[in-house]
C-alpha cells in the first residue's frame, strides 16, 4: 500500500474546483431552429412560394375565378384580363386549372412520400436493429423493389389498377420506400453501435422504446431530407405519368396533364400560355421543395450554431 | 453479512469462426451491500464480459454457459427479458467507459434523465424533474436548472460523466456496475469523478463493482480487489492485502510495473514478458505458465486452483510460496 496513498479519505478537494468546470456556450436558445433556417435565403424563399401554392389550394373553390373544368366563352385564346392565363382549346380558365391543380401535385408529393417512409422507416429500423435473417429477408425484398425498372413498373401498375388521384398516390407511395428503408438501416447500423443506445438498453427501457424514442430521432435528419427529395420526386413523377395519360385523368387538372396538351405541336409553337405556366409550376415547387430541404439539414443539426 | 450480488461458477462463451472460445471461466465472487469491489485485469481477461454477463447485456454470438448470478437470492440468469428489463437501471446500473458518446446527441440532458426516472420511479414530470435537478446538484454541475435544457455536445466530458452517474444513481440502484468510467478522462477530473461516485453511493447504500486497469484507482476506491488473467480469477483478496502482500505472480508483475516516485534514476520499468497465450481456454495448465519466472513442470500441465491462504485471500498458483519470498525480498531492496 506504500506505492499509493488514499487521499480521498484524507484530504476533501476545495468546492472551488467544481465550480471551475463550466460549459462552453449558452443552451440553446428558443427558436434557434429558425434563425440558422433563415440563414438560407432561397429556402425561407422556398417556404413562402410553397406557402403561397398550400393556401392556393387549400382555398382553391374561392380563389380561382372560374370552375377548373368550366367552359367559358372564349377558346384557345391567350392571356386577356377576363382570363389571366389565357383560355384551353376546349374553352377552359388555364388560371383556374392551375389552382386546382396545385392540390392534386401537392398531395400527390406529401401523401406517396409519407406512405413510403412509414414503410420505410418501420421496415429499415427493423431490420437495422435486428439483423440476422430479418435484416436479409427486407434487404432482399428491397433488392427486388430496387431492380425494377421504376417508371416501367409505374406504368404497368397503373395501367392495371387504373389511372386516377388516389392509384398515384398509392403507387408511389408503395414503390418508393425501398431507397428510405435502406437509409435508415444505414443509420440505424451505426446509431446501434453507439454507447447511449447501450445505455438505454442497461437502464432497462424496452426495444419499441429504444427503436422509436430514441434510434429514430437520431435518423430523422437524413430521413427528412430524403422525403422533401422524394416529394419534389413524386411531383415529377406524377407530371410524368399524367404527361403520358396513366396519371390523373382529365377532366381532372393537374400540372402534369396540362403539359400534356404540348403534346401536340401547333400547341407547342402558337400557345404557349398552355403549357409555360403548368411548366414554370412544376419547376417552382420542385425547386423550392430541393431548397426546404437543404435548410432543413443545416437547421436541424444541434451542433450547428452558426 | 449476506452477500447482495452472488455470482457462481460464472461461464461466458463466444461462438466464434474457431470454434467456441471461453471468454469468462468460472469465475465466482460475493459482493456486499454498500461494498465496493474491483475487478483489475488486462485488456482481454473478462472483466467487461464478467459485468455484461451480470446485466445480461451480451451481444450476439455470446452466452452464459453455465454458472449462476443471484441477486438477493433470485437467480438472473433465469428471469424473463420483462422482468431484467426491471432490474436494468433500477436495481442494477451501469456507467460505460466513453462519455462523449453515451448520451444521446438529440435529446437534452434533462429529457434524458426524466425519461429513466420517470420510468423506473412512476413520478409525474413535475417530480420527475425535480428530482433529475436535485441529482445534477449531487453530482457537482454548476447551474444544473440551465444544463437540464441543453444538449450533451454542450458538456465536457467530466461534465457528461457526471451526467451519467447521476443517471445511473438516480433510482438508487443496489449494484452500480463502472466499466473503466474514467478512462477516457483528463487525469484531473479522474478524482473528482470517483469522489463523487464514492460518495454518492455511500450515501445510497449502493455497491460498486469496478472495473478497471488502474491500479492507482483501485488503491484509491475499492474495499476488495479481483484479479482477472484469461479469463480466470487469478487473486482476491481486500485491498490493503493485495497490494502489500501479493501472492500470484501475475499480481505481483502488475504492482512492480507501476512507476512510483521513490525510483532511483537508473531503475528500469518493469514489465510481465510475453503476452496472453491465444487459445489459452484449451490449455490444461497454469494460464499464465508462459510468462512466469517460478513456473515449473506441474504449472505446465496441471491448472492450479483457487487456494485460499488466509482469510479472505485466495490466489491461483502453485508456487504461491516461492513467489512470496521472492516478490518480499524484492521490495525489501
Amino acid at each position: 500500500m506504500n506505492l499509493f496513498k488514499r487521499y480521498l479519505g484524507v484530504r476533501q478537494q476545495p468546492e472551488a474546483d467544481l465550480i471551475a468546470i463550466a460549459s462552453e456556450g449558452e443552451g440553446e436558445p428558443k427558436g434557434a431552429f429558425w434563425r440558422r433556417f433563415r440563414k438560407h435565403k432561397l429556402a425561407v424563399a422556398g417556404l413562402f412560394v410553397i406557402g403561397i401554392m398550400a393556401v392556393c389550394a387549400i382555398f382553391a373553390p374561392w380563389i380561382a375565378p372560374y370552375h377548373p373544368s368550366a367552359i367559358t366563352d372564349s377558346f384557345g385564346e391567350g392571356p386577356t384580363w377576363s382570363h389571366l392565363l389565357g383560355t384551353d382549346q376546349v374553352g377552359r380558365d388555364v388560371l383556374s386549372r392551375i389552382i386546382f391543380a396545385a392540390r392534386v401535385s401537392l398531395s400527390v408529393g406529401i401523401g406517396s412520400v409519407l406512405i413510403s417512409a412509414i414503410i420505410g422507416a418501420v421496415l429499415g429500423l427493423i431490420s437495422g436493429y435486428f439483423g440476422g435473417w430479418i435484416d436479409g429477408v427486407i434487404m432482399r425484398i428491397t433488392d427486388m423493389f430496387m431492380s425494377f425498372p421504376y417508371i416501367m413498373l409505374i406504368l404497368v401498375v397503373s395501367s392495371i389498377v387504373g389511372p386516377g388521384l388516389k392509384n398515384i398516390i398509392l403507387i408511389l407511395g408503395l414503390l418508393g420506400w425501398p431507397g428510405v428503408a435502406r437509409l435508415v438501416r444505414g443509420s440505424v447500423l451505426s446509431i446501434k453501435q453507439t454507447e447511449y443506445i447501450k445505455a438505454s438498453v442497461a437502464l432497462g427501457y424496452k426495444t419499441p422504446r429504444i427503436l422509436f424514442n430514441h434510434i429514430l430521432p437520431n435518423a430523422t435528419a437524413p430521413l427528412l431530407i430524403y422525403a422533401t427529395s422524394g416529394v419534389a420526386g413524386a411531383i415529377l413523377d406524377e407530371a410524368a405519368l399524367s404527361f403520358l395519360g396513366l396519371g390523373v385523368q382529365p377532366p381532372t387538372a393537374s400540372w402534369g396533364n396540362m403539359l400534356a396538351s404540348a403534346q401536340s405541336l401547333t400547341v407547342l409553337t402558337d400557345k404557349p400560355w398552355l403549357w409555360v405556366a403548368p411548366g414554370v409550376m412544376i419547376v417552382l415547387c420542385v425547386l423550392s421543395i430541393n431548397f426546404i430541404g437543404d435548410a432543413l439539414r443545416d437547421a436541424m443539426d444541434p451542433k450547428n450554431r452558426k | 453479512m449476506e452477500s447482495l450480488l452472488a455470482v457462481k461458477d460464472l461461464r461466458t462463451s463466444f461462438d466464434t469462426d474457431q470454434g467456441q472460445v471461453v471468454s469468462v471461466d468460472r469465475v465466482s465472487f460475493e459482493l456486499k451491500a454498500g461494498e465496493t469491489l474491483a475487478i483489475v485485469g488486462e485488456s482481454g481477461s473478462g472483466k467487461s464480459v464478467t459485468a455484461l454477463s451480470i446485466m445480461r447485456l451480451l451481444g450476439k454470438g455470446s452466452r452464459v454457459s453455465d454458472g449462476e448470478i443471484r441477486l438477493n437470492g433470485v437467480n438472473i440468469l433465469e428471469l424473463d427479458e420483462k422482468k431484467m428489463r426491471d432490474i436494468r437501471g433500477n436495481r442494477i446500473s451501469m456507467i460505460f467507459q466513453e462519455p462523449m458518446t453515451s448520451l444521446n446527441p438529440v435529446f437534452t440532458i434533462g429529457h434524458q434523465l426524466m425519461e429513466a426516472i420517470r420510468l423506473h420511479l412512476n413520478k409525474d414530470k413535475k417530480q420527475a424533474r425535480a428530482h433529475a435537478v436535485e441529482m445534477l446538484k449531487k453530482v457537482g454541475l454548476p447551474r444544473p436548472e440551465q444544463i437540464m435544457d441543453e444538449y450533451p455536445f454542450a458538456l465536457s466530458g467530466g461534465m457528461r460523466q457526471r451526467v451519467m452517474i447521476a443517471m445511473a444513481l438516480a433510482c438508487k440502484p443496489t449494484v452500480l456496475i463502472a466499466d473503466e468510467p474514467t478512462t477516457a478522462l483528463d487525469v484531473t477530473v479522474q478524482a473528482q469523478i470517483m469522489r463523487i461516485m464514492k460518495d454518492l453511493c455511500a450515501e445510497a447504500g449502493t455497491a460498486i463493482i469496478l472495473i478497471t486497469h488502474d491500479l492507482g484507482v483501485v488503491a484509491e476506491m475499492a474495499d476488495r480487489v479481483l484479479v482477472m488473467y484469461a479469463g480466470q480469477i487469478v487473486e482476491e483478496a481486500d485491498v490493503f492485502t493485495l497490494f502489500d502482500h501479493p501472492q500470484h505472480p501475475y499480481t505481483q508483475g502488475l504492482l512492480r510495473s507501476v512507476p512510483h516516485l521513490e525510483a532511483d534514476d537508473q531503475d528500469e520499468l518493469a514489465a510481465i514478458p510475453g503476452t496472453v497465450p491465444a487459445r489459452y481456454h484449451k490449455m490444461q495448465a497454469c494460464r499464465f505458465h508462459n510468462r512466469c519466472a517460478f513456473a515449473t513442470e506441474k504449472c505446465r500441465t496441471e491448472l492450479p486452483p483457487l487456494i485460499r491462504t488466509q482469510d479472505g485471500h485466495t490466489s491461483r498458483c502453485w508456487e504461491i510460496e516461492a513467489a512470496t519470498i521472492h516478490y518480499e525480498e524484492g521490495k525489501a531492496r
